[in-house]
């Protein structure tokens, strides 16, 4: 089954489940970006609420895709990390999480609008003067 | 009488099978008293050293947890297991940033450090067992 991805506005929301699966994280990849290439969405949220475990090979899929959202022009926030997962994350060392961050989705959401905001929006809405 | 140990054991095989045995991993923890942060430790280290058996090994591997329990301490033991390719250099698979996979090479040193003790054995061809041990308090 698909990650299912919500859009509110122009900005994507997608909940990651515990236990995901390669194939589940290539189509969520395929599916965030798609979006954001065809000018529906400027940015992705990914809430992890319900992400029991955070563990190196997650926190490679999250920062890869906060990449590539990043490198087609969109903002990617990471969103509802548990105090748990942040306390050992940090044990386990070096910058796993490489992706901007939110408390939870509604900051997630104010996030990728205020980041969009600052770089002037996106290119194709830029008014010609 | 000696209580006999509380002891889980999970096939892993698929990616379904990690989260299996990251959620007994946790359920066992908190079911012997060691607190939330320290059960959570435990299922992300479980889940490193699971994903590693889908990773590396064909057939994958057994996730084995055995407790230990007194009322002032207690102490998981993690064993992992395969027979899998085995690991050529160990010295290079515990540096922080190596990886034969493209990941982010900090599965086993990130596991170490989540962990009170770990040992790892690997033999090319033969397969790779790790051990680590969670005390409580």
């Amino acid at each position: 089954m698909r990650v299912p991805i919500l859009r509110l506005g122009r900005v994507l929301l997608t909940s990651l489940p515990a236990d995901l699966t390669d194939q589940q994280v290539m189509d969520l990849q395929i599916d965030a970006l798609a979006l954001i290439q065809s000018g529906k969405a400027d940015g992705l949220v990914i809430d992890i609420t319900a992400a029991d475990v955070v563990d190196s090979y997650m926190a490679r899929i999250l920062s890869e895709t906060a990449k590539m959202v990043k490198i087609m022009g969109g903002v990617a926030v990471l969103a509802g990390m548990q105090p748990a997962v942040a306390l050992t994350l940090v044990e386990m060392g070096r910058d796993m999480i490489d992706m901007e961050t939110a408390f939870d989705l509604e900051g997630g959401v104010a996030k990728v609008v205020r980041l969009v905001a600052s770089r002037g929006g996106r290119h194709d809405e830029v008014p010609t003067t | 009488m000696i209580p006999e140990p509380d002891v889980v054991s999970v096939r892993v095989t698929t990616e379904i099978d990690v989260a299996e045995a990251r959620q007994e991993a946790r359920k066992l923890a908190l079911r012997h008293g060691f607190g939330t942060v320290r059960a959570h430790g435990l299922a992300t280290a479980v889940s490193e050293l699971a994903m590693n058996l889908v990773l590396h090994s064909a057939r994958g591997g057994l996730i084995r947890l055995t407790v230990q329990d007194a009322p002032e301490a207690a102490v998981i033991e993690l064993v992992s297991e395969d027979d899998g390719p085995g690991i050529p250099d160990l010295g290079l698979a515990m540096e922080d940033g190596y990886s034969t996979r493209g990941g982010l090479g900090c599965g086993l040193p990130g596991t170490r450090r989540l962990v009170d003790a770990f040992a790892i054995t690997s033999c090319v061809g033969a397969g790779t067992r790790i051990v680590c041990l969670v005390r409580r308090p």
